[in-house]
């Protein structure tokens, strides 16, 4: 035993070096015309050699080291603690829930500008998130072109406005129902294949619009994008130093203050706040409605669910439009927030992102959804020195987290419907 | 009310079902029997909608349903258990029996998400519907126990109970017998029997345990190897030769 | 005769980019055929293969060894080393603990990967794209100097020719070899292979070193004839490849041959006829329109459904 395993862990040191060594190690330089190659740093070199000595140490003794692993959790307190009653967790957490949305309403008014304006995005995230989160966790498909709905969404009010001049809350509902109208037209023919040919052709339709937007310049100004998008207005007044539109009045000078752009931006945050708890609301009825229901049954078991009457492609199809409709939600009001889109904000990455956040956070757990949303956005802007490593984290997570958490960091609690006992 | 004729599947190469025929009439318990592999819940997938059968016709009150998807043969009243029980193992007992009773709730997303006092309502309806069918297969005390983690022969009522919430015409129950005791046995044996007298409700099965099958069945239809081999009372199918040997000459 | 040559010119290179599609269709089939899994990371392997490659031949332009068979003979084995080691790595770091899963699980964590190693070959080798260098220049031209000619460059030649080569090899191996029939094994039932005492493990191995090794022989003949690679270059060449294996029956590796070769024309003919933008939306148009209406593709079994 000991024999193969030092074979073994050699083999998995050599291997280590070979995949590390040849791309760290040398680096490709362009010259010219011609291309020439560099050792690497010592220091690089150094970190891929004693990447290979743990890999060694660690395979030789790994026996031993996951046996200590597995005594770990008996370290940890919380591991064997009794899960809290259902009525108790409901009231812990909308007190909580609670608590997050006054702290975020008072929040702008102390922070920074451009805190604020993070803010505004991370909130687009946890929109889109918590809307992927009812395609994904919930009804369990995985839709890889997500961000296809957030493109409809964006795109809606840009053309909009810069055609027919629709602003910013007009275009909120046309947005999010043209999205959800994508998403039923979309689905409607792709919701009966299988699981993974369902991501592959999602991806496809993704890829298949950012190409079409980028490609129909006349219409979407192509890779150019569209600028000049509005400024959302609060009845009529608008948040500029000067009045752009007929007929408005400009804010500050109605309130008799002075002008500061600030407002605009902690405007715009706390639109997007509310409409961010009004989804996060919303889908937690839906949960615990007939639709929410069938979800999860056809996600348990799609054999018996059908033999009971639900239609796969009916209830499948309603949560990719539900999720389609908050994707188109958040790109309205991501058009508004930038007053500038192109293709380059809808890449496959962001889908990916979007989809690293659900699973982060745990698929169909909207608490554990919004706060990995918090994390992923806030994380690289915090860690500056770190942001170009952002996106190989995410995909080292990804992984990690199928290996080691399927579940999430705060898995799923389900909200039981209690029977109580009547007389 | 129902009527298979001449009902044929083939896979590839292999007829796993050829010519077979059988009828249920209303108020009537019928049983199919036959060996492993007689293709016996091959004849309910292709009732329940769950194979396209690649011959003959099933009529369901005059109506032909072969081929017709499943969930909509599940919505003219023909409901079935399987052969391994298939619950909604996470959610709790009773949300087994409310995702049944979907159809029931099919109110409008808005009403939903607003909680109107209709909508209400009807929630409250399709609880009291399934506290009373919980009540009825014994399984109250276990309203809000996690589906998965109930005692087999309790899954196995719970299945039927989440049948009969549909409000089915014709039940069809793929071996619900299969890995009982006695006792749970027998106290199927007496629901089933209620399900056809209280609640008019016929019922197919498909069984091995002989002892269930002569006991509540009306009449029975034994199938060998794909094709039919003998149908009628249980005293009949007792004395049939051909069933003698069929089910003596393996042994 | 000039249209006629157009359409031909359009074949030719239809051709030489269908068979690299095959190259790397080999690795999604292969894989899905045995654990019915997409290995998403896949285009990551073959982006691999080709800057190790490119590493491999400016390092011995640098040593001053420029006889153009050693190069790219060095160039090809390095590249096939360190992908098939690549492709093994993932399986064992990514796959191998989510096997049996649900469905979406291993599928999640195989994105994982493909943004990581996107992101590992960014990082270590920057975003910019690099030439590749020129190493086989020249070709045939057919048809009056005056108006289109068609041509066929060595570098085609090369590629069909090496694409044949390792189709051949691989056909055999699986045909004869004491691994290949395993492999059939695994891929007819694969707990019944593991009573029958095959070692599951090491066969599903070696199918992802397989693959491995044929994307990074793609990955090298592509690079040349782009004449430029880039760390993004494998996602979509992967998708490209995905797409063919799926065209042609996901399983079958007649069929990943045939959907390359299919798919690489397709992509062509839009590119010649209608518009190089478009060459993406007809390739997933595609895909999506095969799933939809003959999911078991051209020369795929179906799958029967039990209860």
């Amino acid at each position: 035993m000991a024999a193969h395993n030092l074979k073994h862990a050699l083999f998995c040191a050599i291997v280590t070096l070979v995949i590390s060594y040849p791309i760290l190690g040398f680096n490709l330089e362009s010259q010219g015309t011609s291309v020439i190659l560099e050792g690497a740093k010592t220091s690089t070199v150094i970190g891929v050699l004693l990447a290979a000595v743990i890999v060694f140490l660690f395979q030789l003794f790994r026996d031993n080291v996951m046996g200590s692993l597995r005594q770990l959790p008996a370290v940890n307190p919380l591991a064997n603690r009794k899960p809290m009653e259902q009525s108790r967790r409901l009231k812990l957490e909308s007190a909580l829930l609670t608590l997050m949305v006054i702290g975020a309403l008072i929040w702008p008014f102390i922070a920074s500008r451009g805190a604020v304006d993070l803010a505004t995005l991370v909130l687009i995230y946890i929109m889109l998130a918590l809307g992927l989160n009812v395609v994904v966790g919930l009804a369990g498909l995985l839709d890889l072109g997500y961000v296809a709905f957030y493109a409809v969404g964006a795109y809606t009010f840009a053309l909009l406005s810069q055609y027919y001049g629709v602003s910013f809350w007009f275009a909120l509902p046309i947005g999010a129902l043209l999205a959800a109208l994508f998403g039923l037209v979309l689905g409607f023919p792709v919701l009966r294949l299988r699981g993974d040919y369902l991501a592959i052709v999602t991806l496809g339709f993704g890829e298949i619009i950012r190409i079409l937007l980028n490609n129909m310049t006349s219409l979407t100004g192509g890779p150019n994008g569209i600028g000049g998008i509005p400024d959302p207005t609060l009845f009529g007044m608008e948040f500029g130093r000067r009045v752009k539109e007929e007929g408005n009045t400009s804010f500050h000078e109605t309130f008799g203050i002075a002008y500061s752009s600030e407002h605009k931006v902690i405007f715009l945050y706390l639109i997007a706040l509310v409409l961010a708890v009004i989804t996060a609301i919303a889908i937690r009825r839906l949960m615990r409605m007939p639709v929410g229901r069938a979800w999860e049954a056809l996600r348990e078991d799609e054999i018996a669910a059908k033999s009971l009457g639900l239609s796969r492609t009916a209830v499948k199809l309603s949560a990719f439009t539900i999720g389609a409709f908050f994707a188109g939600f958040a790109g309205t009001v991501f058009a508004s927030k930038q007053g500038f889109i192109s293709p380059e904000s809808f890449v496959f990455l962001e889908s990916a992102i979007i989809l690293a956040i659900v699973v982060l956070g745990g698929m169909g757990s909207q608490m554990g959804v919004i706060l990995a949303a918090i994390a992923v956005t806030i994380l690289p802007e915090l860690a500056r020195e770190f942001s170009e490593y952002r996106m190989l984290i995410f995909g080292a997570a990804m992984v990690l987290m199928m290996v080691w958490r399927p579940q999430g960091l705060m898995p799923m609690r389900r909200i039981h419907i209690e029977l109580k006992p009547q007389e | 009310m129902l009527e298979v004729q001449n009902l044929s599947m083939r896979f590839g190469g292999l007829l796993a079902v050829d010519q077979v025929s059988l009828d249920v009439q209303e108020h009537e318990i019928v049983a199919i029997i036959g060996p492993n592999g007689a293709g016996k819940t091959t004849v309910f997938n292709c009732m329940s909608g769950f194979y396209k059968p690649t011959g003959g016709k099933i009529l369901f009150e005059g109506r032909e349903i072969q081929g017709k998807p499943d969930y909509k043969i599940s919505r003219l009243g023909l409901v079935r258990t399987f052969q391994h029980v298939r619950l909604f193992g996470r959610m709790t007992v009773v949300e087994n029996l409310l995702v049944a009773q979907h159809r029931h709730l099919n109110t409008n997303l808005l009403s939903g998400i607003l909680k109107t006092p209709n909508y209400r309502e009807r929630e409250q309806k399709s609880l009291d519907r399934a506290a009373y069918w919980l009540n009825r297969v014994g399984l109250m005390d276990m309203a809000n126990r996690e589906a998965g983690n109930l005692a087999y022969g309790q899954q196995r009522r719970l299945e039927i109970a989440r049948c009969m919430v549909t409000e089915p015409k014709l039940l069809m129950l793929d071996e619900p017998a299969a890995g009982l005791n006695p006792a749970e046995t027998k106290d199927l044996n007496q629901l089933i029997i209620s399900l056809k007298e209280d609640y008019n409700v016929s019922v197919v099965l498909i069984e091995h345990d002989m002892s269930l099958v002569m006991d509540i069945s009306d009449r029975i239809n034994v199938i060998n190897q794909g094709r039919p081999l003998a149908s009628g009372t249980p005293d009949e199918i007792r004395r049939n030769d051909d069933v003698i040997k069929a089910y003596l000459g393996e042994a | 005769m000039q249209d006629l040559l157009y359409f031909i010119q359009q074949l030719i290179n239809g051709l030489t980019i269908g068979s690299t599609y095959a190259l790397i269709a080999i690795g999604y089939t292969m894989v899905y055929g045995i654990i019915g899994m997409i290995n998403f990371a896949h285009g990551e392997i073959y982006m691999i293969g080709a800057y190790t490659s490119l590493i491999a031949i400016t390092g011995l332009a640098a040593l001053g060894i420029a006889w153009l068979p050693l190069v790219l003979i060095v160039a090809l084995i390095c590249a096939m080393i360190v992908s098939s080691s690549m492709g093994w790595a993932v399986e064992r770091v990514a796959y191998r603990p989510v096997r049996g899963k649900h469905r979406l699980i291993p599928l999640i964590s195989a994105i994982g990967m493909s943004i990581f190693l996107q992101n590992y070959v960014h990082l270590a080798q920057g975003s910019r794209n690099i030439g590749f260098p020129d190493l086989i220049e020249g070709g045939f031209r057919f048809g009056a100097a005056d108006s289109f000619q068609t041509s066929i460059s060595y570098i085609q030649i090369t590629i069909f020719i090496t694409t044949l080569v390792c189709m051949t090899i691989l056909s055999l191996f699986i045909s004869r070899s004491r691994i290949g029939r395993a492999c059939r094994a695994v891929s007819q039932d694969l707990g019944m292979a593991n009573l029958l005492g095959i070692d599951t493990n090491r066969i599903i191995s070696a199918t992802f070193v397989i693959g491995a090794a044929l994307a990074a022989v793609a990955g090298l003949l592509l690079g040349m004839y782009y004449g430029s690679i880039d760390p993004l270059f494998g996602f979509i060449a992967g998708l490209k490849a995905f797409t063919a294996a799926v065209l042609g029956g996901i399983g079958s590796i007649p069929g990943a041959m045939l959907g390359g070769l299919i798919l690489g024309v397709a992509e062509s003919m839009t590119s010649g006829y209608l518009s190089g933008e478009y060459k993406d939306v007809v390739s997933f148009g595609l895909l999506i329109l095969i799933l939809l209406f003959k999911p078991t593709g051209l020369l795929g079994k179906p799958e029967v459904e039990k209860i």
